[in-house]
């Protein structure tokens, strides 16, 4: 059990090289690793879920002085999400990625983008989360520009450009906080910060982090890559990067640093639930007038985002515990929907909404699984969509902020409108004269969808077990910043 | 792309050597001086690149390919990750499990030169892999642009 | 101090050639301005007034070489942000000789399907 944290990263990185090697004599072999690699990843991380926190020394040099990564409440939650719906996504691209040529090439930057995203889960060191990052989008930059169309391109390369400053700005940050503390580790830099000696340049980096995570989690005034890339990507790795890999590099890296190594005040709290009402609006109102079927998720993902980091902002034990049930909610149905709009897209060869609709006549699969993503993402009982936003906004209610409640509603029923009127328009009505010969998909993805819509359904009836269990101890590790300097240091 | 005049063909033909024998001394090295893996592999690179220049794109594609080039760059990467790998063995990831020896000697510090030779190797052909993949696209980008140019002309 | 405020001035040159030049290899190199400069000042974080270059020889004190050399940790640090800085710049040219193939110009402003 203790050794099993390296191998997060460690089956991932091997999985690229040996995959790459003999890809050369059999074309088969990067479906394989893949496959076997993302399913032992995900039993991995069920095996840590009941356990104790614990670190894990890189070398056997002990901390503040060595690397280490540390497995507590929140990065056990973090890497269930994480390799779940890597496992899920690789059951979907075994069929959907033959439209596309270079397989093997494409497993590889898939592998590479999920050793970067379990790194930057598990690590305890600022500058390893900054490599560790820097891993996992240049390999989604990658992705993003897969098939080398005029437009992939173009959104590969306003995302490279919005990425690449927004490293540089992290990095920037790094540097101040090394010369203020005179240390890496993050529990090192909480103990000195905990004594009371957060001075202006620390706000100063903190101002720096805010603007690259927030560019790398496309908060709303940092937003404007995501609905380029989005939908120019292949469909899975749509899924991936909107049901994690934003999550993961921008809301978790940002309240990790925030919670546990700045220790959280009002202020902070203010500024995220700002930014999170703000992605709310920005993103509902944005959606309104698309023709795009993936451009039209997208901005739901900037909107939805939005509820998580005002539920992290509130800062209140229920506000946390809504924004992090949210995150686990949003990468289920969004992850399902961008997998549908795959399914659909595969099946159709085409993605504007003006140009299909009636497929509930020769989908069926696609259409129910459909249907549950759309009802979840807009939030109608019993689906998990509902829950969450329930709790986000009760926990506004009792942190007496109630102008963000009264926008958390509006938005919520905003959403409701334009995807009760993509279904519509998508699934019912007529089938158009040029759509009548299509079938429905193959097995393997019909698995993927259909194990994400019981999720969905499924995660509203765990919630009461999953409160007690993982929630709370996610939950515990962000709020609780002694416990954590004493796992890293004191243990 | 062409390759250049008789003077420097002639001159690289005996520089380059010397030039990759430079980068083995700073990889070998890496743990005594500074320098190490990227440094060293860089300029083994930048050697072979060189004679890419100088002599022309196909007779160094005939030597040195792009295909064996990310092969040699995904053992490269692969070598390393072993030797992180068997740091397990002493008791965790990465752990420097070989012997330590004496310092300021060249076979010390353990696992150090082992991992400074594996980047290395990766390094130079994942740069050399990178120059090539640039140069066989960019000749589809100069014709378009300048039309029926002739062979001959050398710029 | 003066140095490190320099380092700043630099890194804001970066930003205003990424935000004000239209071509794209100018955008590209703004970027390399930009992350050149952050590494620079990453660099002078570890100096240490007449302090020696971190290089134990073999006649060497150790405790008085512990005190008196500059900080290594900045070093290995910016040796791991170069390499990053010039992964991330050989895919950024990549992208733009793809571009130029694709819409016959590197002006940024002829770049604009993606809209809405």
């Amino acid at each position: 059990m203790h050794n099993l944290l390296p191998l997060f990263i460690g089956i991932p990185l091997g999985a690229v090289f040996l995959g790459l090697i003999i890809a050369k004599l059999w074309r088969g072999v990067g479906d394989l690793f893949a496959f076997l690699g993302t399913l032992s990843l995900m039993a991995f991380s069920f095996c840590l879920l009941g356990h104790p926190p614990f670190i894990y020394k890189m070398g056997g040099w002990i901390p503040p002085v060595g690397i280490n990564l540390v497995s507590d409440g929140l990065s056990t939650f973090m890497l269930i999400v994480i390799n779940t719906v890597a496992f899920l996504a690789i059951c979907f691209s075994l069929k959907y990625m033959e439209l596309y040529t270079a397989k093997p090439k494409y497993y590889a930057l898939f592998m590479l983008m999920l050793a970067g995203m379990n790194g930057v889960a598990l690590t305890g060191d600022m500058f390893n989360l900054f490599v560790f990052l820097e891993i996992a989008s240049i390999a989604s930059y990658a992705l993003v520009a897969f098939g080398c169309e005029h437009e992939e391109l173009e959104a590969s390369f306003k995302y490279i450009i919005l990425g690449g400053a927004a490293s540089a700005f992290i990095l920037l940050g790094v540097a101040i906080l090394y010369s203020i503390t005179g240390t890496l580790n993050m529990a090192d830099m909480a103990q000195i910060f905990s004594s009371g000696k957060i001075n202006k340049a620390a706000l100063f980096a903190l101002a720096f982090f805010t603007m690259g995570f927030g560019v790398k989690g496309a908060l709303v005034p940092f937003h404007a890559w995501l609905p380029d890339a989005h939908p120019s990507a292949p469909a899975p790795i749509s899924a991936m990067l909107s049901g994690v890999l934003i999550k993961v590099l921008g809301i978790y890296a940002l309240t990790r640093i925030i919670f546990n190594v700045f220790g959280f005040t009002p202020t902070l709290g203010t500024i995220l639930m700002a930014l999170g009402g703000l992605s709310m609006v920005m993103g509902a109102l944005l959606a309104i007038g698309q023709d795009d079927l993936k451009r039209l998720l997208a901005y739901s993902t900037i909107s939805q985002i939005g509820y998580i980091v005002l539920g992290l902002g509130l800062g209140t034990p229920l506000g946390i515990m809504g924004g992090l049930f949210h995150l686990l909610n949003h990468a289920t149905f969004k992850s399902l929907l961008f997998m549908s709009s795959g399914a659909i897209e595969y099946s159709t060869g085409t993605r504007k909404l003006s140009q299909m609709g009636g497929l509930n006549k020769r989908l069926p699969v696609t259409t129910a699984t459909s249907t549950v993503g759309f009802l979840s993402v807009s939030g109608i009982p019993p689906f998990n969509g509902f829950f969450s936003k329930l709790i986000v906004i009760i926990a506004c209610v009792e942190a007496h902020q109630y102008i963000y409640a009264g926008v958390a509603v509006f938005v919520g029923l905003f959403t409701l409108l334009y995807f009760m009127r993509v279904q519509r328009n998508l699934l019912f009505g007529d089938l158009p004269e040029t759509l009548k010969g299509i079938k429905e998909v193959p097995f393997l993805m019909c698995l993927s969808l259909v194990i994400l819509t019981l999720l969905c359904l499924g995660l509203s009836f765990l919630y009461p077990l999953m409160s007690k269990t993982i929630l709370v101890s996610a939950r515990d590790a962000l709020l609780d910043t002694s416990a954590y300097i004493k796992l890293v240091l004191g243990g | 792309m062409r390759g250049m005049t008789l003077i420097v063909k002639t001159v690289v033909r005996i520089v380059s050597a010397f030039i990759v024998l430079y980068g083995i001394y700073i990889i070998l090295y890496g743990h005594l001086t500074p320098g190490g893996g990227f440094p060293g592999g860089v300029i083994v690179a930048a050697a072979f690149i060189l004679i890419m220049l100088a002599y022309g794109k196909e007779i160094a594609l005939k030597r040195f390919g792009d295909r064996s080039a990310s092969l040699l760059d995904n053992f490269g990467a692969l070598g390393f990750l072993v030797i992180a790998l068997l740091g397990l063995t002493g008791g965790y990831f990465f752990f420097n499990f070989i012997n330590k020896g004496q310092p300021f000697r060249l076979v010390s510090a353990g696992t150090m030169p082992l991992s400074n030779i594996a980047i290395g190797i990766k390094v130079l052909a994942c740069l050399y892999a990178v120059f090539v993949a640039l140069a066989i696209f960019g000749r589809a980008v100069h014709r378009v642009e300048r039309g029926d140019l002739k062979g001959g002309e050398e710029r | 101090m003066i140095v490190y405020l320099l380092t700043l001035f630099l890194f804001v040159m970066g930003i205003y050639c990424l935000v004000a030049k239209k071509n794209i290899v100018k955008k590209v190199i703004g970027i390399v301005i930009m992350d050149y400069a952050v590494n620079l000042f990453l660099v002078l974080v570890g100096y240490r007034r007449e302090g020696v270059a971190p290089i134990l020889l073999k006649g060497m004190d150790r405790a008085k070489f512990a005190t008196q050399s500059v900080d290594p940790l900045p070093q290995a640090l910016v040796l791991t942000s170069i390499v990053i800085g010039l992964g991330v710049l050989a895919l950024m040219v990549a992208l733009c000789i793809r571009l130029y193939e694709k819409y016959k110009t590197f002006d940024m402003s002829e770049i604009r399907r993606l809209r809405g």
